[in-house]
């Protein structure tokens, strides 16, 4: 290359740092695999490096003028004397990614009634009787719920529906839709609505009432007509062609965007990810969440969770995410929900809203449950960890308590301060923490310790094995075109 | 069709009254009431009588002419293009005369100055360190003549922010003012913005439709530096960047492409988007092979096609994180099928043309051409589509 004129100086003469004298700032590793590690800054930008380069870097030996120098720099990993802004933007990326945190509780969930018509093993909480009045929320509860809810500085709220089956109190469902309206005339929030059903009462009132009021269903489909049925068994036998039903029912009338499915994983589920997917694409649904059998209740009772291990339910990831690949290469957009919750935090400056991968934990202060007694739980597993008999995360109830005595009660303040990732043994000195959460309720449930011992936690392993293996399949620069489209 | 601005070999047909510049908006209606006259300028395309009373009148033909009243000048060939509602300085001594403002024109920019704090390797209008405070005044005196249906209009430098705080606030001020419809595109290379009280100032003035270009070269402070030839200067933009967007004015971030920073672009749009996605449109320019690009050539000139990955990896990252992006200065051909909707037609017509194998291209019509100073350096990738 030709040197530029007389007149200018020349790349060398802009440099006012000291080879080899930079200024670490905060980050961490993690080995990724063979002699590769991760290495992640504290706002969740990353670079794949070798040992070599990994050592050169926190010794100080990197030189400035390799290209691996400017990308330490330019990802904000070393600064220095010839740029300090890496503070200030670090301080605005900080920001932007706690920002979820101080806007604090934004889901609020209503148990309008324990009862259901199915009878899935793997519950936790439902139950079949005919007596309303024992298990359904009513108004009053609701009505205190409610003015909870506002209470939140949260600019938008959601307000989620769950049972038991909700649809079998509509009544309540009604009425807090319309309470809720009427007090948000004042609180002028970011008002949204979802009921998640069963579809087997979701008949045409309950379409017209969803149409008027924007109200997004969310269903469980676990996988093809047997498995279904099997997993989720009612008293007909065909809970699968109810859910279809349902799930076409609402995308006619409500539009596609406002009905998603959920699957549950069960053993039997692990052979067939890729029918599941298939009865998934079948029924014009464009996402799926590939979800871990969780620990609580009848499922751990049942020893579920311990027929396979988490090696096994990764498995079964993996194979379901390049399934999923395999259909977006040839030109369809289907997202695997958990991996697009992982590439935002990789890929963009954002955090989620995704309740289990926060630190401080969402337990709460993201999302909040008020049961159809009033009782107010730190999470929906702390609801089923209450209905075996352990009451730890009972934060109090509607009627007895303030917002003040709810949010600001020992067990909870004492929760999230002791679960931070950024001080649990382990987690501190991750590299995968920026993505990570912490989940004091699951390590509780499992090890009967809020922050729990990592190396024995099904929530690392699983997290970190989907991890690795995520910004493995970024290095691939096509399927990298693939993943950045889910990012949100 | 290259298009002058500036004619100096026009012809005084009798006597000038004028001692000083007059700034004046033209007109081709001889019998505009006799109040109007005197500020404006009449232009005649083919000989007719002259009416009295006119600032000036312009000849816009060679044949000749009788009983020429004073201030009548026969036009330069260059500028005989001149049309209603155009606003011209004209020079007494010496008969020069500036267009300041076409109707017809994509964009009409004006210079506010052409100091400059940076010494960038490419600029395409070499700074010269002169006192050309006049132009600030010429400015706030044209922008009233100016045409209210005005799509846009442009300031550029030099460095735009250099002719002082109070300066530049009022000249936005006065684009409101004037041209309520009309958005405003300021270039400035953001160094002083790093001054929050004049990020402040500018966002006091409201202006309806303003938009900041800031350039940004490189993804690190070293090699951003280098190429505006001024240390410290990363940090100021990027600072400057933030306080705007503080205060929510709207920024550009404008990347010229050239054989130093290519090999980091791709990373430079990474970075773009994890600290500043909140800008609110981002070009990626070809070279405008002027000025010191011209001399720089040598170091600097390289061929589009040849940074064509580099373009759509960049492009396709700032896309997805949800941004705004345009690629400006780039002949359509050259520009990788899948990110050709990202090209825009980016150069002002006055300097805008085509080689004459465009002649055949069925994409002419979206094509932006070229820069007619980079006519004789076109890539060698032109392919008529
Ligand atoms: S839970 Fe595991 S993967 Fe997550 S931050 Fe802690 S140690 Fe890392
Ligand atoms: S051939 Fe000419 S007109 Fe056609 S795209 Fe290329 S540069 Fe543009």
């Amino acid at each position: 290359m030709s040197p530029l004129g007389k007149r200018f100086k020349l790349v060398d003469d802009f440099n006012q740092a000291e080879n080899h004298d930079y200024h670490l700032l905060p980050s961490r590793f993690a080995g990724l695999d063979d002699g590769r590690y991760l290495l992640s800054n504290e706002v969740g930008e990353y670079l794949v490096v070798d040992r070599s380069q990994l050592e050169s870097y926190v010794k100080k030996a990197v030189d400035q003028d390799s290209d691996f120098y400017h990308d330490l720099k330019s990802k904000h990993f070393l600064f220095d004397d010839d740029s300090n802004v890496a503070i200030d933007l670090l301080a605005l990326k900080y920001r932007t990614k706690a920002l979820r945190t101080s806007q604090f509780t934004s889901l609020h969930l209503f148990v309008v009634t324990l009862r259901c018509d199915y009878t899935c093993q793997y519950c936790q909480v439902s139950r079949q009787t005919d007596d309303k009045h024992a298990f359904d929320m009513s108004e009053e509860t609701a009505r205190k719920a409610l003015a909870l809810v506002f209470r939140s500085p949260s600019p938008a709220i959601k307000i989620e529906f769950q049972g038991g089956e909700p649809l079998l109190n509509f009544n309540l469902i009604q009425y807090v839709v319309s309470e809720a309206k009427k007090l948000n005339e004042t609180h002028k929030r970011d008002l949204q609505f979802v009921i998640t059903s069963n579809l087997s009462f979701l008949d045409d009132t309950v379409l017209a009432f969803c149409q008027e009021h924007g109200i997004h269903l969310s269903t469980s489909l676990d996988g093809n007509e047997a498995l279904h049925n099997s997993n989720r068994p009612r008293p007909g036998k065909n809970s699968y062609e109810i859910t279809v039903k349902g799930i076409k029912n609402a995308q006619r009338f409500l539009g596609r965007d406002k009905i998603g499915a959920l699957m549950t994983t069960t053993e039997k589920s692990l052979s067939q990810v890729r029918s599941i997917i298939d009865t998934y694409l079948e029924h014009n649904l464009d996402c799926i969440f590939l979800r871990p059998l969780s620990p609580y209740g009848f499922a751990v009772k049942n020893h579920q969770t311990q027929k396979y291990d988490i090696d096994r339910w990764f498995e079964f990831y993996k194979e379901g995410l390049d399934y999923i690949l395999e259909i977006n290469r040839q030109g369809h957009h289907f997202v695997e929900v958990y991996t697009q919750i992982i590439l935002t935090k990789l890929l963009s400056p954002f955090n989620t809203g995704y309740v289990d991968l926060q630190s401080p934990s969402g337990a709460a202060i993201a999302a909040i449950v008020y049961n159809y007694d009033g009782d107010v739980y730190a999470s929906d597993e702390a609801r089923m960890l209450a209905e075996m008999g352990d009451r730890k995360f009972r934060l109090g109830s509607v009627h007895t308590d303030s917002y003040e005595d709810i949010w600001l009660s020992d067990v909870l303040l004492d929760t999230l301060e002791s679960s931070l990732s950024e001080s649990a043994p382990m987690c501190h000195d991750c590299g995968f923490l920026p993505y990570c959460g912490t989940d004091p309720v699951y390590h509780y449930a499992t090890q009967q310790d809020v922050v729990g011992h990592k190396a024995f936690s099904g929530f690392c392993a699983k997290n970190m094995k989907i991890f690795k293996h995520v910004i493995k399949l970024l290095e691939d620069p096509d399927t990298k075109k693939i993943l950045t489209n889910w990012v949100r | 069709m290259m298009i002058r601005l500036s004619a100096k070999d026009n012809a005084a047909l009798s006597a000038m009254t004028h001692e000083e510049p007059l700034i004046a908006k033209i007109t081709v209606n001889p019998n505009l009431p006799n109040g109007l006259r005197s500020q404006s300028v009449l232009i005649i395309h083919e000989p007719a009588a002259i009416p009295d009373g006119f600032g000036l009148v312009l000849l816009a033909f060679d044949g000749e002419i009788a009983n020429a009243p004073v201030n009548t000048v026969r036009l330069s060939n260059d500028i005989r293009y001149l049309k209603e509602n155009d606003v011209i300085k004209f020079y007494p001594a010496g008969c020069k005369i500036n267009v300041l403002y076409r109707k017809e024109a994509n964009v009409n920019t004006f210079l506010l100055t052409e100091r400059c704090n940076s010494f960038c390797i490419m600029c395409s209008q070499p700074p010269r360190d002169i006192d050309d405070s006049y132009l600030v005044d010429d400015i706030l005196e044209a922008l009233p003549l100016i045409h209210p249906e005005t799509p846009e209009i442009g300031f550029s430098g030099g460095e735009t922010t250099l002719i002082g705080n109070d300066s530049f606030t009022r000249l936005i001020q006065a684009a409101k003012n004037h041209l309520p419809n009309t958005s405003l595109h300021i270039l400035s290379n953001g160094r002083n913005f790093n001054n929050l009280d004049l990020a402040i100032k500018v966002s006091r003035v409201q202006h309806q439709d303003l938009m900041i270009g800031i350039p940004l070269y490189a993804d690190y402070s070293q090699l951003h530096d280098f190429i505006v030839q001024a240390d410290g200067a990363f940090d100021e933009t990027i600072r400057g960047i933030l306080n705007l967007k503080r205060c929510q004015v709207p920024v550009e971030i404008r990347v010229v492409i050239h054989q130093e920073n290519y090999h980091r672009l791709p990373r430079l749009a990474e970075f773009i988007t994890r600290n500043l996605l909140f800008v609110d449109h981002v070009a990626l320019m070809g070279l405008e092979m002027i000025g010191f690009a011209k001399s720089n050539q040598q170091a600097l000139w390289i061929d589009p096609y040849d940074y064509r990955h580099e373009l759509q990896d960049a492009v396709e990252t700032m896309a997805k994180a949800g941004m705004k992006v345009s690629i400006y200065n780039t002949p359509f051909c050259v520009v990788p099928e899948a990110i050709r909707c990202h090209a825009v037609k980016s150069i002002s017509d006055w300097k805008n043309d085509y080689l004459d194998e465009c002649s055949k291209c069925s994409a002419k019509q979206q094509c932006g051409g070229f820069f007619s100073w980079n006519l004789s350096k076109p890539s060698l990738h032109i392919q008529p589509l």
